[in-house]
Parts: C-alpha cells; sequence; structure tokens
C-alpha cells in the first residue's frame, strides 16, 4: 500500500446497485476514496491510470463457507503450526485466482483439541498480494448439531449445550471469547438442547449465528431467528427437506411475521417480498450452494425468488478443490475428483463436498435464477459482507471500502474474471484458471 | 442580442458545448494568457456538460489553460455533500476534463467571514483578467445565477437569501423536503455576470417560457435580472422551441431569420465565430435569390449540430 492514487477508467462500475459508465473509480493506501476534496484541496491528481477497456469492475467476490483447497482441509490439525499456517496461506492465495477477495476458512465439527490448536491461525486477516485473500474469521459449523443431519461430519464429536454458554466455551477453547476477531459465523442446530437460549450471548459476542445441520421444525426455527441467528448454512441441505405442511428451516424463507430487526446491520435490506417495504428485512440470510449438484437449479429458483436480498453464495469446498481429476485421501476418507468437478466418497455416489468457485457459483447463480448481472455480483459481494456487518469496508465500492476488486468479462454472456484486486494491488492470474 | 433557437434540449446542449469548444480553440489559450470561463450548475447546462467531457476525452478540447469561476454556492452545505455545487460540477464535468485543479474557483459556503470570501472571488476574477464568457442558465422567475428578483443590477458577489420559489425548485435535489435546502447562498451579482466580454445563457423549457419573454420583450427589469443581458454589447441566448411559447410570433421569426439570411445568402466562410460579417462578398449577391453553392438549411439543418468543422452556420449578427 502506498502513497500512490489509482483511478479506474473506461470500466463499467457497479454502483448503487447498477452498472454505470462515465464514473471513474479512485483508490488510494488500499481503500476507495473519494477524490473530488484530493483534487481540489492538495490538487492532487491520479499517479497511475488503470484502463479497464470496458470491462465490469465489481466488489471481489467474498465466500463465507469453505473447508479448504488445493489438498489442504482447515481442520486438519496434524502437522506444525508453521505447516498449518503455510497450508492457510496456500489456499488463501489460490483463492484469489477466482476473483475471490475475503473467506472466512470453515471447520467441520472437531474436537476441542483441534480448535484449540487451529482456530487461532485463523484470526481475522488483512488480504494482500503475498498473503492471499482476507480473513474475515473462521465459520465453524458444528459441533452443537443434530447427528440425523450430519452430511459428512463426525458424529462423535456431537455435543449439546445443556450447561449453557460455558458448553461452547468448552468445545472451542479461548478462541470464542474473542468473539467476531476469531469467528465469524457459527453454525448450530436450534433444536439441540440448550442451543437456542445461548444464541443471544453468541450474538453479543459479535458472532453472526447460522443454523443448520438440524432437523428442527419452523416453529424452533423461528424462534432461534427471534433470539439472534440470521443466517441459514447451505439451504436445502443438511436440514429437513421442505414439507407443506411442515416446511422446516426451509419455511423461514416465507415467514411473515417475525419480529422486524431495529438496525438493517447484519439483515437484508427489503424487497418486494419482505414483510415491510422500508425497513430491514426480519428473515435470514441463506448460504447456498450453486454447482447445480448439491441443490436443483429449480429449487435454487425457488428460493431466489421468495426472499431474492437474502441470497448468499457459498462453495461449501472441500480440500479437494484446485486439484485435477483423481483419487485423494481427505479427512481420513478416499474421495474421487471426477472432469466434472464433482466430488464422491469412492465407489459411491454419495457427495463428498464441493470442487467448485465462487466465480462458478456466480455463473450458476445467475442461469439457474435468470437474475441480472448486479444480482447475481451481490450475491457473492454485497450480501455476505451485509451479513457480516460489514458492509462499511467490503462488498461494494463505495468510498472507503476497501480496494478488493475483480474485473469482469461479460462478452460471451456469462461472468468471466480477468483481473483481481486485493487491498489496492493487482495479482497475477495464471492463464487457464480464469 | 442574440438569440439562437433550437429544437429540444439536445440540440440546445450541442450547439453550446460546440460554441464553448469553437471560441476555446479560436482563443488558443496558453499559460500566460488563459481563457477565462464562468460557469453554471442545475439542470440546463448538464447536457452541454456532457459534449464537453466528451471533447476533452477525445482530444478535442484541453482545458489545460482553461480558468473557470462557478456562479454561486450554497452556504453552510458542506463541501462533500452530494448537493453542493462543487460535487455538482465535479461530478458532471471536472472529473472528466483535464483541468488543473488549481484553475478551478469556486465560492466556499462555509468560509468563515463570508462578505470577505465576495471580495476574494471578485479579486481573482480582477486578477485573471475578467471573465472572457460566462455561461449561465436562468430559473423560473428570471433570475441569474442567486440573483432573486429585487436584486440590484449593478450588484458584486455577496450573500443572498433565497427565495421561495427558488427553494421549491432545488427541493427536488433534497429528497422533495424544502426544510433541507439552504436558505443561503453566495452568489456572482449580476454585474459580475455582465462584466464579462461575452454572455451565453441556456434557457430550456416551457416553463422558462414566462421568463424568456420577459427577458427579450420587456424592459430592463430587476424582477428579472436576466434581462440586463439587453445592456450587453455580446449577450447571446440559446433556447429550445418549447422555450418560445410566450413570446411574439413575429420575435420567434425574427431570430429565425437572421439564422436563415446568414446562412443561405451571405455564407458561413464570411460570418465569424461571434457572428460579425467579416466580409461583405456574398452579401452583394442578389439579396432575395439563395447562393447557388449554398444549400437550403432546412435540409441541413439535422447537420448543423452535429457538424463539428462547421461553427459558423450557427451564427447570427448582434
Amino acid at each position: 500500500m502506498s502513497e500512490k492514487i489509482y483511478k479506474i477508467v473506461n470500466a463499467r462500475l457497479l454502483l448503487n446497485h447498477e452498472i454505470v459508465e462515465n464514473e471513474y473509480l479512485w483508490f488510494q493506501h488500499g481503500k476507495i476514496i473519494h477524490p473530488q476534496n484530493l483534487f481540489f484541496d492538495a490538487h492532487r491528481d491520479a499517479d497511475e491510470i488503470i484502463d479497464a477497456k470496458g470491462l465490469i469492475v465489481a466488489p471481489g467476490f467474498i465466500d463465507t463457507q469453505i473447508n479448504g483447497g488445493y489438498g489442504i482441509d482447515f481442520a486438519d490439525n496434524e502437522g506444525s503450526v508453521e505447516k498449518i499456517q503455510q497450508d492457510i496461506n496456500t489456499v488463501a492465495k489460490g483463492l484469489l485466482q477466482y476473483g475471490c477477495t475475503a473467506f472466512c476458512p470453515t471447520v467441520v465439527s472437531s474436537a476441542p483439541a483441534v480448535y484449540s490448536k487451529v482456530l487461532p491461525l485463523l484470526n481475522q486477516r488483512k488480504g494482500s498480494v503475498q498473503g492471499g485473500a482476507e480473513i474475515l474469521g473462521a465459520h465453524i459449523e458444528g459441533p452443537f448439531i443434530s447427528v440425523e443431519k450430519k452430511g459428512a461430519h463426525d458424529q462423535t464429536v456431537f455435543r449439546n449445550a445443556k450447561n449453557g454458554i460455558s458448553d461452547f466455551d468448552d468445545a472451542y477453547g479461548p478462541e470464542l471469547k474473542k468473539g467476531s476477531k476469531a469467528i465469524s459465523i457459527m453454525t448450530v442446530a436450534p433444536e439441540i438442547d440448550g442451543v437456542a437460549d445461548c444464541i443471544p450471548d453468541l450474538v453479543k459476542r459479535g458472532i453472526t449465528v447460522a443454523m443448520g445441520h438440524t432437523a428442527c421444525r419452523i416453529a424452533q426455527a423461528e424462534e432461534a431467528v427471534k433470539q439472534g441467528a440470521t443466517s441459514i448454512t447451505h439451504l436445502f441441505n443438511a436440514m429437513q427437506a421442505f414439507h407443506h405442511r411442515d416446511p422446516g428451516l426451509v419455511g423461514v424463507l416465507g415467514a411473515a411475521d417475525l419480529p422486524i430487526p431495529s438496525s438493517q446491520i447484519g439483515h437484508p435490506a427489503s424487497s418486494l417480498t419482505s414483510p415491510s417495504r422500508n425497513k430491514p428485512d426480519p428473515r435470514p440470510f441463506y448460504g447456498i450452494i450453486c454447482d447445480g449438484v448439491h441443490v436443483h437449479p429449480n429449487s435454487v429458483r425457488i428460493a431466489y425468488y421468495s426472499h431474492p436480498n437474502g441470497a448468499v453464495l457459498v462453495t461449501d469446498a472441500l480440500s479437494a478443490m484446485g486439484l485435477p481429476k483423481g483419487t485423494y485421501t481427505l479427512g481420513g476418507r478416499e474421495v474421487e475428483v471426477d472432469e466434472s468437478g464433482a466430488c464422491y466418497v469412492k465407489g459411491t455416489s454419495t457427495l463428498a463436498g464441493c470442487t467448485v468457485t465462487i466465480d462458478d457459483c456466480v455463473r450458476n447463480f445467475q442461469r439457474f435464477t435468470n437474475c441480472s448481472q448486479v444480482e447475481a455480483i451481490e450475491a457473492a459481494t454485497l450480501h455476505p459482507a451485509r451479513l457480516l456487518g460489514i458492509e462499511d469496508r467490503k462488498g461494494t465500492l463505495n468510498v472507503n471500502a476497501d480496494a478488493d476488486f475483480v474485473f469482469l468479462d461479460d462478452s460471451t454472456g456469462e461472468l468471466r474474471v480477468k483481473r483481481v484486486f486485493v487491498a489496492g494491488e493487482e495479482i497475477a492470474l495464471v492463464n487457464g484458471l480464469v | 442580442m442574440r438569440l439562437v433557437i433550437r429544437q429540444d434540449y439536445d440540440e440546445v446542449s450541442d450547439w453550446v458545448a460546440h460554441y464553448i469548444k469553437e471560441r476555446i480553440l479560436q482563443f488558443k489559450p496558453t499559460k500566460d494568457r488563459p481563457f477565462v470561463l464562468g460557469l453554471p450548475s442545475g439542470s440546463s447546462p448538464v447536457g452541454c456538460y456532457q459534449r464537453l467531457a466528451k471533447f476533452c476525452k477525445s482530444g478535442q478540447l484541453s482545458f489545460k489553460h482553461v480558468i473557470t469561476f462557478s456562479m454561486d454556492e450554497y452556504v453552510g452545505l458542506p463541501r462533500e455533500h452530494s448537493q453542493s455545487y462543487y460535487s455538482f460540477l465535479w461530478k458532471h464535468l471536472y472529473q472528466h476534463l483535464d483541468i488543473p485543479s488549481e484553475n478551478i474557483n469556486m465560492l466556499d459556503g462555509n468560509a468563515p467571514d463570508l462578505d470577505e470570501e465576495c471580495r476574494r472571488y471578485e479579486a481573482k476574477i480582477a486578477q485573471v483578467g475578467g471573465i472572457e464568457l460566462f455561461v449561465g442558465g436562468i430559473g423560473p422567475d428570471g433570475h441569474i445565477a442567486f440573483n432573486e428578483p429585487g436584486s440590484s443590477l449593478t450588484s458584486r458577489t455577496r450573500v443572498k437569501t433565497l427565495a421561495y420559489e427558488t427553494i421549491i425548485a432545488n427541493a427536488r435535489f433534497f429528497d422533495g423536503d424544502v426544510s433541507k435546502v439552504p436558505k443561503l447562498a453566495l452568489t456572482v451579482g449580476v454585474a459580475t455576470v455582465m462584466d464579462a466580454r461575452e454572455v451565453c445563457i441556456i434557457i430550456v423549457g416551457a416553463h422558462k417560457s414566462v421568463a424568456l419573454a420577459k427577458c427579450v420583450e420587456e424592459g430592463v427589469n430587476h424582477m428579472c435580472t436576466v434581462s440586463a443581458i439587453q445592456l450587453h454589447p455580446k449577450g447571446l441566448i440559446v433556447c429550445d422551441e418549447d422555450t418560445t411559447l410566450e413570446l411574439h410570433v413575429k420575435t420567434v421569426k425574427y431570430f429565425k431569420s437572421i439564422e436563415h439570411v446568414h446562412q443561405s445568402l451571405i455564407g458561413k466562410e464570411n460570418l465569424s465565430l461571434q457572428g460579425q460579417v467579416i466580409s461583405a462578398k456574398g452579401a452583394t449577391i442578389g439579396i432575395t435569390r439563395p447562393r447557388e453553392d449554398q444549400e437550403d438549411p432546412k435540409d441541413t439543418k439535422e447537420d448543423e449540430d452535429h457538424d463539428e468543422d462547421r461553427p459558423s452556420k450557427k451564427k447570427k449578427e448582434d
């Protein structure tokens, strides 16, 4: 980050929910600035002009659920602290290639010893070309989740919260007390003993509480939202299927009488389907995996049109992301990655996770829902930033936001990442990955 | 006074932008002899500014040696406020130009001593040799800059309280809330504008037609301050068809006929940019018969404003 002032010209900028031409983007010190006062007072003009050549310039993508990549699993606690740190950097750097400039490294249900070792290394960390995408804090998925909906998690470490918040501190160790600095999101099942009552305490620590891997009914889900849960983890996956008389967690998208939040922070903006047109939407955000495999495209579309401003694109990528087709041992299991990137437990048709990348998700999402370019991009930028309450510095191209951008080419009808900047510096993209 | 009438807002914007461009190019400004331009804010000049930005970006026009003075600014509004005239001119014009920031002069509505600020501004105008061309718009009540009805026609830059009609007209930029509009403004005076060597006023829209009629056909009157242009040796008003609705048919026909005479009888090569006949050659060939080598102006009307190397087609005599 230098004193140099950069100006992006010939770009189509995503500003105020639309793509505009004839506007310029100025940044300095890794932040987007308003050049007006700089120009009039300091008499400074841009030191370097970046020609976007007509490409769309949008905020960098944010992935709030990713378990690893390039053979690395964030829940893997074997090896030295130095090796784990290096592994994290490898993934963070690799993610930049897909336009992901900020992410929440996700740790699946693990024993307390694992969390003690791994969580301190996943604290918030600013992005840079050398270090990779920004770490927004860890997403701890479990162990306060349902055995019935465990997915690929190890149920032997599951637990309940009969003793209240102390059970949480016990499970995760001292990092939990650091709140949002260390933990940005926690996924819990609201029907587990004692969990719903602890939600307000967790929210007070600055942690975003998400519901997932749960067999809860609609009433339990709505109660959890009233207690402060603001997100749903990978909608449709690892939860009760939608039933017309008991819609379960999915049914929260149709909730009409949840209490309206007093502040916009951490809540979706109102849309045509919100209970109130002017106030924040009381329904939670929902992560959704758009690889075409985890969720049928029609289901994505139904969810989107019932709650457009709540859609948050996630990859839920596994350690096999970024690796070529083949057989790997991951998380103690043998898994196979085929040509399309789908990952199955070897010899079965059981999904073992995703290898999709966030820019793939944006393309798929736009195709599945037929939404506009702006809406597709916002589902991977503005909405995750809103979910984490960091809209003031991430997810937009507004003044004072971090200078994380992607330059997108839409000439083929799909959005393709052409250039990536993190904290105001450009990353060299390896050919063939974009 | 010249009155140039064009079909609609786009044609008016085209004409004025071309005119400013040609004036600057023919002036050939240098560091020691810069072109001093006065600029307005409001909706009237936006189209013109878009075209000036295009000229600058395409390299046809440089603002390196152009010095600008804006007409007015709200008092008490932070400069970064989206509705301040700082922000307006930055957004619509300055951010697209190659103008050096030290060439831009604006009134500071947050100066600790407003009267001193006004004096400073007047002194700066004098220091750079006075304004070569002052571009402006008017309000529905015929005011120029914020010189509301009742302003002295010999006024200089000063603090003004805004008329209620002006506050209502500006409320659309403040969420439609009249209480959010600033009540005071710094403005150049009527005489400050008229001291410029040339004045060009953009008047567009049916809602300005009464003001235009008062300004052109009635007397010099402090209740319609733009009427002071009648006493200016190089006054120019550019308007669209709708704005002429309150003028006498005779007036409109007269100004349109001047253009016709110049184009078809005298010839563009014999007219200067500012309308003076520089050669009487064409005028001696049969006045009632159109020149053989000149096309009928009606056929070329569509090309006029889009044809960049025929600027003098738009000229008229004083």
